[in-house]
Order: C-alpha cells, then structure tokens, then sequence
C-alpha cells in the first residue's frame, strides 16, 4: 500500500481535488436553483427539472475549461521546464495529460447526458405548462407575455399555443446551439475510441477538429438568456401571498404584476481563457512550422529505418525529447512525433523514422529517389516536447527498458551520457545504468549496434566498464538462431550484434532483473524508464511497486513511461 | 484519409445512436410526453441496434479486437447471413429506423446520430466493404506422428566395430572420446 502511495500518490490526490470541485460545483447550483427564492416561480412551471439541468452545466463549464489546457504541449513544455525547483514528482503529473484529457471528456460525456435529458423534460413542462395542464398558477405565469405597453415580462419561453418542445428548441439560440454541439461532441467520442484512433488515426485527428464548433456553440449557448429569474419590484412582489390571489395582480399593492428577466451569460467567462491560451498554442506551431529547416545527412538503414540529420537556427533539445515532423508534400495537415535520436552536445538533430504507415512510406519513398548529395523534401519541425526521459539523470541509479523501436529515446540518453563522460560533466548524477533492449527480429538491430560497439570500446578505455550494464533479449527467435547460436557459442562476441554482451533468448525474467538492480544497489533510487508497449508498462510498473521500499535506506523503484 | 475500413467508425457511431435513440426513447415514455408513441418505437429501434452492432466485423487487414462478450451476438448477426453481411442493406435499415424519431424531440438526437451512422455505412458499402463476423480459430491438436509409437527398426549408424572399441594407446586416432571405459576388464 505505502509503495502505491510513492508512486501514485499525487496523481489520486489531483484526481480527488478534481471529482472534489466537479461535487462541489454541482451539489452547490442544484441548491442555488433548487431552494433559491428568485426560481420559486420558475419551479412551480418545471419542478426540479430546472436544478437538474443547470447543476450539469455548472460541471460543464469547469469542465469545458480544463478539457483545453492538457492538449496545449508547448505550455505543458514551459511548465515542465519552470518545475524544476519542485521535483520530479511534480513533473510526472504533466506526462499523464492525455489521461486527464479523456477523464475530463468523460465527465462532459456525463454531464451532457444529465443536462440534456433534463432539458427534454423542460421544453416538455413548459409547453405543457402553457397549455394549461399544470393547474392555475402555473398557467397564469405562463400567460405573462413580454410586453412593454402592459409592463410584464414573460417566465415561459413558449408563447404560443402551437409551440411545441422540437419547435422550441430549434428556434431559441440555445436550444440550436445545444444540438448542435451535442451532435459535435457525440462524433468527436465516436471516432476517438481506441479502435479508431489506433487504426485510422486521420479519422480521428479530423473529426476531433469539431471542437472548433462546440467551442462556438458552447459560447452562444446562453446568449438568449432562456433560463429566467424573478426581479425584485418596488413594490416587492410577494410570492407566498400572491399565489392565492391570482386574479388580483396588478391590482393590489401588494400583488404587483412579477417581473422576469433572463440571467446573464456565464460560460464565455470559463472558457474565454483556455480559448486564448490554446489559440496561442497552434499560433506558437504555426510560427515554428514556418521555420527554415535544412538536412545535413539523409541515411537508409537497413530494416527500412530512415536516419535524418536535420538543423533549424535556434533548436535546443535535451534528452529524450521529440519533435513533430510536417512534410507538407506529403500531407499539409498532419503532424507525426518522432523521438529524436542525437545528444543535446551535437550541433545537429537527428531522427529514425521506421516504416509503419501511409506517411513514413511515402517519406522513405520519395527520399529514395532522391540524387546523390541532394537536400531532402522541405519539413517543418515543431518542438522539442519533454517527456520522462529528461529525468533520467536525476537518479543515482537508471534503468532503461526499450522494446523494439522503442529504444530510441535511449539511443539519446546514451549519446548524451558518452559525451558527458568525455567532458566530465559534474550535472551527471547518474553513478549506474541498467540498459535492456528488446526486440522480436535481428535485422532491427544493426542502426543501434553500432552505437552500442562505439560505447563499449571507450568504457573499456577509460576503465569504466560497470558503469553501463546492458543486456540484449531477442524474443522472435527460432530453431534457426538457436543453431547459429550454438556452432558459435565459443566466440567472443556475439553473433548477432557484435558486441561483447551476448544477446538472451526470450523475454526478460523482470524478478530477477529487479531483484539483481535491489542486490547490487541496496540504498538507491532507481528510476524506471520504458518506451514500449503498455502490457510491458503494466508489468514494470508492478515491478516498481513491489521492489520499493518505504524506508529510505532501502532502494527505491520509481516507474516512468513515454507514450506516443 | 489513408486505408480506412469506414465500418469501423460507422460501427461505433451506430452503437452510439442506438443508446442515445433509446434512452431518448425512455426519457419520453417516462415523462409520458406528447408523442410517446415515437419514443416507444424509439426504445425498440434503439436496442434493436444495439444488439445488431455489438459484435464488431473481422477487419480486412490486421488484428480484430472484439468487444467482451461478443460471440454469442455474432452468432445471432451471423444466421442473417446476406442481410447482416452487406452494409447498403444496413444503411437503409438505419436510414428507414432513424425516420419515425425526429417526430418528437427526446429522439431527435438519436434520429440524427443514427443517420449520421447510415451515411458513413453508405459509404462503406461502395468502398466494397462487407460485414465478417470474427470466429474463434479452431486449433487442430498437434498430431503426433504414428511413427512414434513404434520402436526404431535399426540401430543407429555407428562407425565399424574395429574403430569403436577405444584402444587406450591409440586416442588420438579414436573416431570419438568415450566418457566411460568401454572394455570389459577396467
């Protein structure tokens, strides 16, 4: 439990505070509407259907506010890079803003619901309630017309007899505009679920455009003030008296005809704000986008793995950052993430692109038929955006776990620590690295192979070989590596990589790897870091939590995970 | 807007509708509204589409994911065979069931949804996609082969006796090295 805590702790504290304000919100406007006394007479036309539609909207609005800010990187960047007084703990919060993202998009999922249905029951009572079902006084509320000449002012929205709930709706602005970006917000869901996202990522990043049109309509949405209160009179208006008396208001003094107006607009002041802050953001993109970028070197990899070398004025990065590459003759649209694989000590940038879809083939096509020497297709680059990996060196101890492709934030980190090493660098506090590289085929290696050999020859120089620990596992294997394996177990480096580590058969037994990490640092804390698949996440991060002590002199595991 | 299977969103978006549609429909028999008919019909055409839409197709290229459960549904969609497997048929059915709910406003977001559901099945169906329920691959047991059940017929090949008995002086020339004696009187 006091291991969850380390690791969870404040993402179920922010978590808490969140629902915490979202109850607050809600239970606070259900009895502001509910016992409030300038809604006595709009309750007596819609019963509690009122309270229940405007409580949601309450959530609403807080949570149409937050929803913007998670997707904003370049904030998030600043506010990464702003932390670093307040610890790594602080900083891991911004690494989960997708989650909070959909757990926000959740909530406003539910509230529309509630608020929706609610409404239904309004537009269903107030036509009602003109019509004479409800009994006198609620007719008589309903006869209130909005006329200057006779000085009243109308409670019901409906003021005709052939009115009916659809008309309602769609001739107010807010019943148009509720619609309409319901509809949106039903079709932003539909084509954000995993299924979609993971297959047809178009699909999704398109359609979530809309947006766009629930933002416009969510500001409108009250622009016709349809939710009405009493005003006080002179002379007051006194309801408890007055209701008995119907046939004298306007009559008497004490029964002056009640006055109704509309309540001001709320939701543009909740949202006004993230809206600027998010246009800046795409405005921020933009400006980068329009950035001159040249290529200092193009490679093909074998395996279908392109190396770009590129260099933009005034690029700063630091480990394990990525950038977001646009080729606009590709797509003028679309924006990919690439990890980038060079050290902040280069005076270049460099990414491995692999082959997976329709955009990375086109690149890799249109590269290859480039002339020798020649500059590449014109990119724009935006970023660099931090993930975890920027705190790998704040552990005394790191371990680094990169599954297939997913190794690349590390072939940074290693660069960097190699140069570091050259310079002597007194910010490395980093004293051990466990590195394990899995990969299902061979021929995935050889780009990264390299890096490793380079790295292996200059610790042994330099007699430092127990800084960095790295083991190889090949899960893909078959008969036909084991009896390459063993005609050739007796040479000194390994078949497959060349290097002097041998590659393991198999997955990891992640136990004993953490037990071993435990033995051989017995009072560290270690950090976790993986870019791989979520099952694997799932499995390290209980890892973490098993292996970790609460008493501070025993080691610590903290997990970390990038995802893209 | 690359290889896109347009049942796959048409999928979600319908199972969507059809639990908006119903519970449109719910609301309005509950609150006993005015046209409480259309919301009745709506309930019905709601989980009729649900269950039509739970079990997902089996894509084209790449792995499937069901939903939980879906198996005995697949069934049920499967016995239809023509009806359930082209989607011009779906989208008509979704485009004639969404009609009767825009009569009344509880099941006007449905009625909406809906047809937005059969517009992108229209589309699936002239990209030519088709409807493939997802079976579970019946394993065929590894047979062991019959020949293991018979004792070998002949030894296995072994160089001529003169070579295999080791002579004690003579291991350098030995064929291979035995780890026990082999002559009778060590």
């Amino acid at each position: 439990m006091s291991n969850w805590i380390i690791n969870q702790g404040l993402s179920a504290f922010i978590l808490v505070v969140w629902m915490g304000i979202n109850i607050f919100l809600f239970v606070y406007f259900y009895l502001f509407y509910d016992l409030g006394p300038q809604f006595e007479y709009t309750r007596e036309l819609l019963g509690s259907a009122l309270p229940w539609a405007r409580a949601p909207a309450a959530v609403l609005n807080f949570n149409c506010m937050l929803i913007l800010l998670p997707v904003c990187r370049n904030l998030l960047s600043l506010l990464r890079g702003s932390f670093i007084c307040c610890g790594r703990t602080m900083r891991k919060q911004l690494d989960k803003n997708l989650t909070f993202h959909k757990l926000v998009a959740y909530m406003i999922a539910l509230m529309t619901a509630v608020h929706t249905i609610a409404h239904l029951l309004n537009a269903e009572w107030y036509t009602n309630s003109f019509q004479g079902r409800y009994g006198p006084l609620a007719t008589k509320l309903s006869m209130l017309g909005d006329s200057r000449e006779l000085n009243t002012t109308y409670l019901n929205p409906v003021r005709s007899n052939s009115t009916t709930p659809t008309i309602l709706v769609f001739t107010t602005i807010a019943g148009l505009t509720g619609v309409v970006i319901t509809l949106a917000l039903i079709l932003m869901i539909t084509s954000s679920m995993e299924v979609i996202r993971r297959s047809y990522f178009e699909v999704f990043w398109y359609t979530h455009h809309l947006f766009i049109v629930f933002f416009a309509g969510l500001v409108f949405h009250g622009a016709g003030r349809i939710v009405r209160s009493q005003q006080v009179t002179d002379p007051p208006h006194n309801n408890s008296l007055c209701e008995n008396q119907l046939e004298n208001w306007g009559k008497t003094a004490d029964c002056p005809v009640p006055q109704f107006a509309g309540g001001f607009p709320q939701t543009w002041m909740w949202v006004i704000g993230p809206m600027i802050i998010y246009l800046c953001e795409r405005l921020l993109r933009f400006i980068r986008y329009m950035q001159p970028v040249s290529y200092r070197k193009i490679v093909i990899r074998p395996s279908k793995v392109l190396e770009l070398q590129l260099v933009k004025p005034g690029f700063k990065m630091q480990v394990g950052q990525y950038v977001f590459l646009n080729c606009p003759a590709i797509s003028q649209l679309e924006w990919h993430p690439f990890t980038m694989t060079s050290a902040p000590e280069e005076d270049f940038f460099s990414v491995h692109i692999r082959l997976v879809g329709d955009w990375t083939e086109k690149l890799i096509k249109m590269v290859e038929n480039l002339p020798e020497g020649g500059q590449g297709p014109k990119m724009a680059v935006d970023g660099p955006f931090g993930t975890a990996s920027e705190d790998v060196f704040d552990y005394e101890v790191s371990m680094l776990v990169g599954a297939g492709i997913g190794v690349t934030p590390f072939a940074s980190i290693l660069k960097s620590i190699w140069y570091k090493f050259k310079d002597s660098d007194p910010k490395l506090r980093t004293k051990k690295i466990y590195f394990y590289w899995l990969c299902r085929e061979t021929y995935a290696f050889e780009w990264f192979a390299d890096l490793l050999q380079v790295l292996e020859k200059d610790m042994e120089e330099r007699g430092m070989r127990d800084f960095l620990t790295y083991k190889l596992y090949l899960t893909g294997w078959d008969q036909s590596h084991v009896n390459h394996a063993m005609v050739h177990f007796d040479k000194e480096t390994d078949i497959i990589t060349g290097l002097k580590q041998k590659t393991s058969y198999g997955r990891p037994n992640w136990d004993r790897e953490f037990e071993q990490v435990q033995q051989e640092n017995p009072s560290s804390v270690v950090g976790t870091f993986l870019c791989g698949p979520q099952a694997l996440a799932k499995d390290l991060e209980k890892k973490c939590v098993k292996y970790s002590d609460v008493d501070p002199r025993k080691t610590k595991f903290y997990f970390n995970k990038e995802n893209f | 807007m690359g290889k896109i299977e347009w049942a796959m969103w048409a999928n979600e978006q319908s199972l969507a509708a059809g639990l908006i549609y119903a519970t449109g429909g719910i609301v309005g028999v509950a609150g006993q509204f005015r046209g409480w008919q259309f919301a009745a019909f709506g309930i019905a055409a709601g989980v009729f589409v649900c269950l039509l839409e739970y079990p997902r197709s089996k894509r084209r290229k790449g792995t499937s994911v069901e939903r939980t459960g879906q198996y005995c549904f697949t069934v049920c969609v499967k016995a239809f065979g023509p009806l359930t497997r082209n989607y011009y048929v779906r989208a008509f059915l979704h485009a004639a069931l969404c009609v009767p709910g825009g009569f009344m406003l509880a099941t006007v977001l449905g009625c909406v949804c809906l047809g937005i559901a059969s517009l992108i099945y229209l589309s699936a169906a002239i990209h030519g996609e088709h409807w493939e329920p997802i079976l579970p691959r019946t394993e065929q047991p590894k047979s062991v082969g019959n020949s293991i059940k018979e004792p070998p017929q002949n030894p296995p090949p072994r160089p001529p006796p003169e070579l295999r008995r080791k002579k004690v002086d003579k291991l350098e020339t030995a064929v291979y090295d035995n780890p026990m004696s082999v002559t009778i009187n060590e």
